[in-house]
């Protein structure tokens, strides 16, 4: 069986010949690099060729038949386009593959212009078709580790028709016609629910229009608002607690970025737990620069509804600051400045203490992006207005890094920055300032005595645990 | 005991309350750590009364900290006094368990299982099940999922009424709204099955399985195919077929890949688990389908299993399903159009051959062998030759050698260095196997080659393979094949050349012996000892010491020494160090 297929070609084999491996490229290129070489494409992992050619009858145009048989001629147009073609093989079925498609592009032009068409029995034929073209178990990404960032997505094999459902689905949505009473029977918990997992998809193109979908849906079909929320829900947490892995992120906070928009006030309970529950670790999630745009939007919606909100997000901020990722770490820096952009003075008095010690950790990072974002706050008016007021407190907290990197840091223009910064305070409170300038040195001594002071007394511990005979395996003689 | 030393009591919980609002948090879970030492410094009736309500009232902190408090308490047993005390560490860890962070709360619920074997059966029931059931009803789905991990470890030692409120819990965790606590649920599905009487096994769990297996998110039903395995084992093989065989059947053709790999990848759990009647009606047909599966995750996962599955057939007619119905897959899987499937078969096809035997491998076996020895994935290929030795034992490798050969010499040339360093690596077993004249004649070139690839790692991997070689084959073939080409190459010009061989003579001297190292392998060094390359020098210095022990004193002292002095007054400090030390280490100062 083997002995019939020709052996593929190979470079290696001639170059095998003649030399040892002495110049040969090594498999060290850059995964991205190594990507770009091949066009990848899928399709639905259900789907394979049932080996027979698939065949459709013809039916005429919409615009030739007279207004009344047109809606018995939609339906039958609906029922056609349910058959689904395999697109990973690119010779199969060419003629009907672009009837199919001819059909569809129609179907997108009548519900586009026509009136009288949406008939109740068309509703259920439109959420079959659309649900049998676009409902599939997304296939097992190529690459092992698909990585948004890296890796070039995988796009679906059978766009063509795809594209042209999603564009149908959307028209018909907004049809001036579409009555959501009717078809809530068929667009329900389930079909949103089919419908989310298809965020997942690797297509942007597909994840664009699922949007859209989305979006029109929570908008035309109140009776789903609640549930399309809480499936959300489940999916970050899922995400943020389970997988790290969802290529729709992006794109579900853009809709919700829309929706908190529209949220009532006083806020819900449910709301206020989503932001501290779900939005607020969402931070922590490793390809956070993929969707933080969208996250941080949505924060900042959050807290513009409601500023009593301010505390807990930037608690929650600081709770999961980055440790070691600066990448993450200047992210950081950049949302909360949107935060405090639109903080309240009331409730910047609050977390003003926390949230500049660890602006004060930021400003002394060894990595200049993360100590040169943290400084920028400086060149923002509010941000300086709100320093000022509150330059007795914060002052003493930021002095001592201020003061030390203006002496140690590597980087010149970060040395430049702080130099401003600290003119800035001297001006703002010149007795404030010579005080800690003054006392710099006796607070140092301070600090190192009390730490010493802190080894001072684990050793005691320590000691004290010797002398009362306890035995260091946690077994307490008897 | 508390308070006997006044004063100094204060202290533990001073410190500790001291560290733990330090802004450090390195300090604060250096604090942590040392909880233990804190606790025995207090005495067991302040840890009960001070120490833990401390802990529970005020543990707000980063998820690290709280990790390794999750962690501690776990041992705290003896230090609140032993078991009769053992459920003061029940409300710390109660809130520990609820925490978002999957790391914390996972290691609560681990150290919340570890001490429920130290409640006595009344403790359990007043203090443990209590907490359960506020955990499986709690608000968020956090302390839900912690509580299905909780049920299993109770429900041995609990009374009868209190049984069956567990058992009501778990089956509402089942059908719980969040995904999250199912897919909790359904992983401990198995576990709560074994230790539930077999009549609730049959009537609670199946149904729960069987709603968890259909369950409309595809994360949920993969784990109830887990569960499968379990059930199946508790269960009466007359039941399988109406109670578990169904869901199975189900499984194995589920519309989501996830689903079937998760099959393929227990196959052999499952047949175990199924017993051989079912295997044949079901679990062949079932994998046939795997194996030809339309998803190359799912044929990975099945191709892996192919050997396991032949193995476990029955004897009876297990020549006959592998001929009939598992080789044809099989065969096509050789040329499928995925690597990863072929590489996956590539690892187990060799084991094949002992089940079926000298004639069926000929006939049968051996070309899907040659195939994959010749395939384009240099993986394959390494593969099938890693495995030879279950060929060798059934056939003899000679039936091989003739396609073997090219596909080592391709492999050997690899453009990726980790293939040439993977197929170095085989060198000793194959030249063990195909025999000294077969090596000589084809593979000897070849492993000389290696010792001038432009990647260390090869070079080094090479030089360890000689060693290896030379232990098989003995001091006289080293003598007449590979030291004389390896004493070649230290007139080499490239610098790297000339110290290979100063590695290659580390790794020989010993499995060559004294007369050959100080006969051959010797002048050669010493004459290198004048190398304008002060890294070949210092080398020098270092394979003097590593081949010292081999010489005699006599030699060590006429003509070692003077070299390492000379070398020990040379003017790169690097050199100088090098032959000070091998003067010490052979004594020779």
């Amino acid at each position: 069986m083997m002995g019939d297929r020709p052996s593929p070609p190979r470079a290696m084999s001639s170059a095998a010949a003649t030399s040892p491996s002495v110049d040969k490229v090594d498999g060290f290129s850059r995964k991205s690099v190594r990507k770009a070489k091949q066009k990848r494409s899928q399709s639905s992992s259900q789907f394979r060729s049932q080996g027979k050619p698939i065949e459709l009858t013809p039916l005429p145009l919409l615009k030739d038949v007279p207004a009344s048989e047109q809606p018995e001629l939609f339906l039958k147009k609906l029922q056609q386009c349910c058959t689904i073609f395999d697109f990973m093989d690119t010779l199969s079925d060419l003629k009907m593959k672009e009837y199919k498609r001819s059909t569809l592009n129609e179907l997108v032009d009548y519900v586009t212009v026509s009136r009288g068409y949406l008939t109740e029995q068309a509703y259920p034929e439109v959420v079959k078709m659309v649900s049998h073209n676009i409902f599939r178990t997304l296939p097992p990404s190529d690459s092992n580790e698909f990585d948004p960032e890296e890796d070039e997505p995988t796009l679906e094999a059978s766009w063509p028709h795809l594209q042209l459902v999603y564009e149908f689905f959307i028209r018909f949505l907004e049809s001036q016609e579409f009555q959501p009473s009717i078809a809530k029977k068929y667009i329900d918990q389930k079909f949103v629910l089919q419908l989310l997992e298809l965020f997942d998809s690797e297509d942007p193109r597909e994840r664009d229009y699922l949007k859209t979908v989305l979006h029109r849906i929570y908008g035309k079909f109140l009776g789903l608002r609640a549930f399309i929320r809480k499936q959300i829900n489940n999916i970050f947490l899922r995400f943020v607690y389970e997988t790290e892995h969802f290529n729709g992120v992006a794109e579900l906070l853009e809709i919700l970025g829309s929706i908190i928009n529209g949220f009532a006030l006083p806020l819900k309970a449910e709301h206020k737990q989503f932001l501290v529950k779900v939005l607020i670790p969402l931070h922590t999630v490793r390809s956070l620069s993929l969707f933080h745009a969208q996250l941080a939007y949505c924060i900042v919606q959050f807290l513009e509804k409601d500023p009593t909100l301010t505390e807990p997000v930037i608690r929650g901020l600081l709770k999961f600051w980055p440790k070691t990722c600066s990448q993450k770490e200047v992210m950081f820096l950049g949302e909360l400045e949107e935060i405090l952009d639109v903080i309240e003075p009331t409730q910047f008095v609050k977390i003003q203490e926390p949230l500049f010690k660890q602006i004060s950790r930021c400003v002394s990072s060894p990595h200049f992006q993360v100590a040169e974002r943290a400084l920028y706050y400086w060149n923002n008016e509010y941000i300086m207005s709100l320093i000022e007021e509150n330059s007795s407190v914060i002052l003493p907290i930021m002095f001592t890094s201020l003061y030390r990197i203006s002496k140690e840091h590597w980087n010149p223009a970060i040395v430049a920055l702080v130099y401003n910064v600290l003119k800035a305070f001297m001006e703002m409170n010149s007795t404030l300032f010579d005080e800690l300038t003054a006392t710099y040195k006796s607070d140092r001594q301070r600090e190192k005595k009390k730490e010493k002071d802190r080894e001072e007394l684990w050793k005691k511990l320590q000691d004290l645990e010797l002398k009362r005979g306890l035995r260091s395996d946690g077994i307490i003689p008897t | 005991m508390a308070g006997a030393d006044g004063d100094d009591s204060l202290y533990p919980i001073a410190v500790l309350i001291d560290e733990l609002r330090n802004e450090d948090v390195q300090l604060r879970l250096n604090s942590i750590k040392k909880l233990s030492t804190i606790a025995l410094a207090l005495g067991v009736e302040r840890t009960r009364t001070e120490l833990l309500p401390f802990l529970t009232d005020t543990i707000y902190d980063e998820d690290e900290v709280l990790l390794a408090l999750a962690e501690q308490l776990g041992n705290f047993t003896m230090l609140v006094g032993g078991p009769e005390y053992v459920h003061c560490l029940l409300p710390p860890l109660e809130s520990l368990a609820t925490v978002e962070e999957t790391v914390v709360r996972d290691k609560a619920v681990e150290s919340l299982r570890k001490i429920s074997q130290e409640h006595s059966p009344v403790d359990l029931e007043v203090h443990f099940e209590p907490l359960v059931k506020r955990l499986a009803s709690g608000d968020w789905f956090t302390s839900r999922t912690s509580a299905c991990g909780l049920f299993s470890v109770c429900y041995p030692r609990v009374s009868s009424t209190v049984k069956a409120e567990i058992r009501q819990h778990f089956r509402t965790l089942c059908s719980d709204d969040t995904p999250m606590v199912r897919r909790a649920a359904a992983s401990k599905l198995g576990e709560f099955a074994k230790v539930l009487e077999l009549d609730y096994v049959k009537s609670d769990i199946i149904s729960l399985f069987t709603a968890l297996a259909s369950d409309e998110q595809d994360s949920v039903r993969l784990l109830a195919v887990e569960a499968c395995v379990s059930i199946a084992t508790l269960l009466p093989q007359e039941d399988l077929e109406t109670l578990v065989m169904p869901t199975l059947r189900q499984a194995a053709e589920d519309k989501s890949w996830r689903v079937r790999y998760m099959v393929a990848d227990k196959f052999s759990e499952l047949q175990k688990a199924v017993g051989p009647e079912i295997t044949k009606n079901d679990l062949v047909p079932a994998f046939q389908n795997l194996l030809k599966d339309c998803e190359a995750e799912v044929r990975a996962a099945a191709a892996n299993k192919v050997k396991e599955f032949c193995e476990n057939l029955p004897e009876d007619n297990r020549e006959q399903i592998i001929m009939t119905h598992i080789l044809p897959c099989v065969k096509e899987l050789v040329s499928d159009t995925n690597q990863h499937v072929k590489s996956a078969l590539a690892s187990v096809i060799m084991g094949l051959s002992t089940i079926l035997g000298k004639d069926n491998t000929i006939e049968h076996l051996l070309p899907l062998f040659l195939a994959q020895l010749k395939d384009e994935c240099p993986e394959v290929r390494l593969n099938i030759i890693s495995n030879l030795d279950c060929v060798n034992e059934v056939i003899g490798i000679r039936q091989l050698s003739q396609s073997l050969l090219p596909a080592i010499v391709e492999l050997a040339e690899d453009a990726k260095w980790r293939v040439r360093l993977a197929i170095i690596e085989y060198m000793p077993l194959l030249a063990g196997q195909l025999g000294v004249e077969f090596f000589d004649e084809k593979l000897n070139t070849l492993c000389m080659a290696w010792l001038i690839d432009h990647v260390y790692a090869i070079r080094e991997a090479a030089t360890c393979n000689l060693m290896k070689l030379v232990e098989k084959f003995g001091a006289e073939w080293a003598q007449n094949t590979i030291v004389p080409k390896v004493l070649g190459m230290a007139n080499d010009p490239n610098y790297l050349h000339r110290m290979t061989t100063l590695f290659c003579i580390n790794a020989l001297s010993e499995a060559c012996g004294q007369e050959i190292t100080t006969k051959q392998m010797l002048p050669v060094v010493l004459k290198m000892s004048n190398d304008q390359v002060a890294n070949v020098r210092f080398n020098v210095a270092k394979s003097l010491q590593k081949i010292g022990p081999v010489l005699d004193s006599n030699t060590l002292q006429t003509e070692v020494k003077p070299v390492l002095e000379k070398l020990a007054s040379d003017s790169d400090m690097d050199v100088k160090y090098f032959a000070q030390e091998a003067i010490s280490v052979l004594a020779l100062a």
